[in-house]
């Protein structure tokens, strides 16, 4: 059993008709209710509910501040190296982009480590693009080892990898993984994978799943918003956040909400994610999964940063560098632009005013 | 009337107030510290995990009252064995010997794993700590954790967090009347109310945190269940009268007896 499974229930699914016979009773309704049903979650993503997102907004605080309190986590990424053979439309980590690549010596990721654990942050997302030749596992494994003597908490955001493979990283001192479908819709997908082993959609599919079996704490999914249509793709996400859960309760499963930005290369987004889309998706995933974290990433401006966060979000980074090297040395190729450049101090008193305690540390290595 | 110490005792120490607290949830550190007080809570527990023992100002046991009994937590163990890894890093870190088992390994109620958890508390029993398992309610489960050397039995009111009040409430009294060890109500009281209904029905002690960490004002919800958790306790104390759930028949079945 894969979520393939449950995904194809839907693929074909006629999302157009469902949404137009939705009535204001009906989001009424799911309103009402303590427990939702998927298809209670879809009524939240239907145009419709867009008229009740001050409703939705309401319960999902309420819902967010009794499950996890008034806190916020705070983390940052460590890009190792981005060297990267696939060939992806909307990246800027593109085997066809021309800058130059770059990885660090196991030196320099201690240099990083520590300037990150100087800014006060115990949380960190390792990314690696996707080159078994240039970062293997053994050359993660190698980082992690020198980044546990810094950082409590250690996720990956690599490639996809096999269970074993997840195994030994876990073994290592990993305890959480991210990784983003980027999109649901198969086709889509193909299309916008040009080249490379990325193109393997069921791979990837199943590598959050994979990691739950591989012993993660934490596994962390999403789509990248604006490849299809986000009602679409966050009623799938959370199908996926929601099939995981039940199935691997001891891993604590959370959702992302990475929005297309600017990068090098020319791809535009297929499917505009405004604001008040990034708002429903946030209301519609609290309000079908209360005990779910939610991420929001530097990738957002700081004002809607700042009006997103009582909306149900539970983690955020902070004074994130997304070029490799970017902590410690100059900076160079970034993934993507950052919104957000408030430092962690700036980012812990902006959260103490709203009356949020910011969190740095939320595990150790036991 | 001679009035009688009433004072809980749990692991050598001698408690005067029987409100437990935490430290998470809250909108920031320095109100720890007030609500603490304001609660007049002596066993505090802090989730060892989220402990920074790097940082002076974000390190939460600073923020806990010198006087009071720190109480850690294993949370975010899944297994026995990690529970027990978490018990002894708190106790080398200072945190002295006294520690709450929480073995979850269910991220979406966050019922606690009975069975590891009688495991872990065996083991920690042994070394020496004072051991505080939260569980949820079961007599076979208590036995076994009196037998196995808990200070204590801490079963949920409901899933933690869900301020449900006592919905375990019968399982409850069943421990709270075979179960010779203090018996202290965890997780799932909202309101004062029910603290006191928990304190009523002869509960020893009762933890508080997401009621009071999440109330608009925390400082003022912690006085109002250390009233709530006295009143309790004190009408317990004092015998509550018998509840009938039936009315005096006026025409007795058994009045031929008397030849009426």
């Amino acid at each position: 059993m894969s979520y393939y499974q449950e995904y194809s229930k839907f693929k074909e699914f006629d999302f157009g008709s469902f949404f137009a016979q939705i009535t204001d009773d009906d989001i009424r309704g799911v309103l009402a209710k303590d427990r939702l049903e998927r298809e209670d979650f879809l009524v939240l993503l239907s145009p419709k509910a867009s008229n009740y997102l001050e409703e939705m907004a309401q319960k999902a605080h309420k819902l967010t501040v009794q499950n996890f309190g008034r806190i916020i986590f705070l983390y940052a990424p460590l890009y190792l190296a981005n060297y990267c053979v696939n060939q992806c439309a909307y990246c800027g980590f593109n085997v066809k982009n021309g800058f130059k690549r770059d990885k660090l010596t196991l030196n320099q990721v201690e240099e990083e480590a520590k300037a990150i654990m100087d800014k006060g942050i115990k949380d960190l997302v390792v990314l690696t693009g996707e080159s078994r030749k240039h970062s293997p596992v053994s050359y993660i494994k190698d980082s992690i080892n020198i980044i546990k003597e810094y950082i409590s908490s250690i996720a990956i955001e690599v490639y996809p990898m096999k269970t074993e493979e997840y195994k030994e990283l876990v073994e290592t001192g990993v305890d959480g993984l991210t990784i983003y479908q980027e999109t649901y819709n198969e086709d889509i997908y193909d299309e916008v994978h040009i080249k490379g082993p990325k193109k393997n959609y069921r791979f990837r599919l199943d590598a959050p799943e994979r990691g739950c079996q591989a012993g993660m704490r934490r596994v962390n999914i999403g789509p990248l918003l604006g490849l299809d249509d986000w009602r679409k793709e966050t009623f799938f996400a959370g199908l996926h956040a929601n099939y995981l859960q039940n199935k691997y309760l001891d891993t604590a499963i959370s959702l992302s909400l990475p929005r297309l930005r600017p990068h090098l290369g020319s791809f535009q987004p297929n499917s505009i994610v405004d604001d008040s889309a990034l708002v429903q998706i946030i209301l519609a995933y609290r309000l079908f999964l209360p005990h779910i974290g939610i991420s929001l990433s530097t990738r957002e401006s700081r004002e809607l940063r700042d009006n997103l966060l009582p909306l149900g979000i539970t983690k955020m980074s902070a004074e994130s560098s997304t070029a490799v090297g970017g902590y410690a040395r100059d900076k160079g190729a970034k993934q993507f632009d950052i919104s957000d450049d408030r430092t962690v101090v700036e980012m812990k008193d902006l959260l103490l005013n709203k009356g949020y305690q910011p969190i740095f540390k939320n595990w150790q290595q036991i | 009337m001679i009035k009688v110490k009433d004072k809980l005792m749990i692991g050598g120490e001698v408690l005067e107030s029987r409100l437990f607290t935490g430290t998470g949830k809250f909108s920031n550190k320095e109100v720890i510290t007030e609500t603490i007080e304001a609660a007049k809570s002596q066993v505090v527990t802090m989730a060892l995990r989220r402990v920074d023992f790097d940082s002076k100002e974000e390190n939460v046991i600073n923020y806990i009252p010198d006087d009071s009994i720190l109480l850690p937590n294993t949370s975010g163990a899944r297994t026995a064995e990690e529970a027990v890894r978490i018990a002894r890093i708190a106790k080398a870190a200072g945190c002295g010997n006294w520690i709450k088992i929480e073995v979850i390994s269910d991220n979406k109620y966050l019922m606690p794993d009975n069975q590891e958890t009688i495991k872990a508390t065996e083991v920690l029993a042994q070394e020496g700590f004072v051991v505080l398992p939260y569980v949820t309610p079961d007599l076979m489960v208590a036995k076994r954790l009196e037998e196995v050397g808990a200070a204590a039995v801490m079963p949920l009111g409901a899933p933690i967090g869900s301020n449900r009040g006592l919905k375990t409430k019968e399982l409850i009294r069943i421990l709270i009347d075979e179960i010779d060890l203090p018996i202290v109500v965890d997780a799932g009281i909202g309101k004062p109310s029910q603290a006191a209904e928990a304190m009523e029905m002869g509960a020893d002690a009762v933890l508080v945190n997401t009621a009071i960490a999440t109330a608009k004002d925390p400082v003022t919800m912690g006085r109002a269940f250390d009233w709530a958790v006295r009143a309790g306790r004190e009408a317990y104390l004092a015998g509550t009268g018998v509840v009938k759930n039936y009315a005096s028949a006026s025409s007795p079945l058994t009045g031929f007896l008397k030849g009426e």
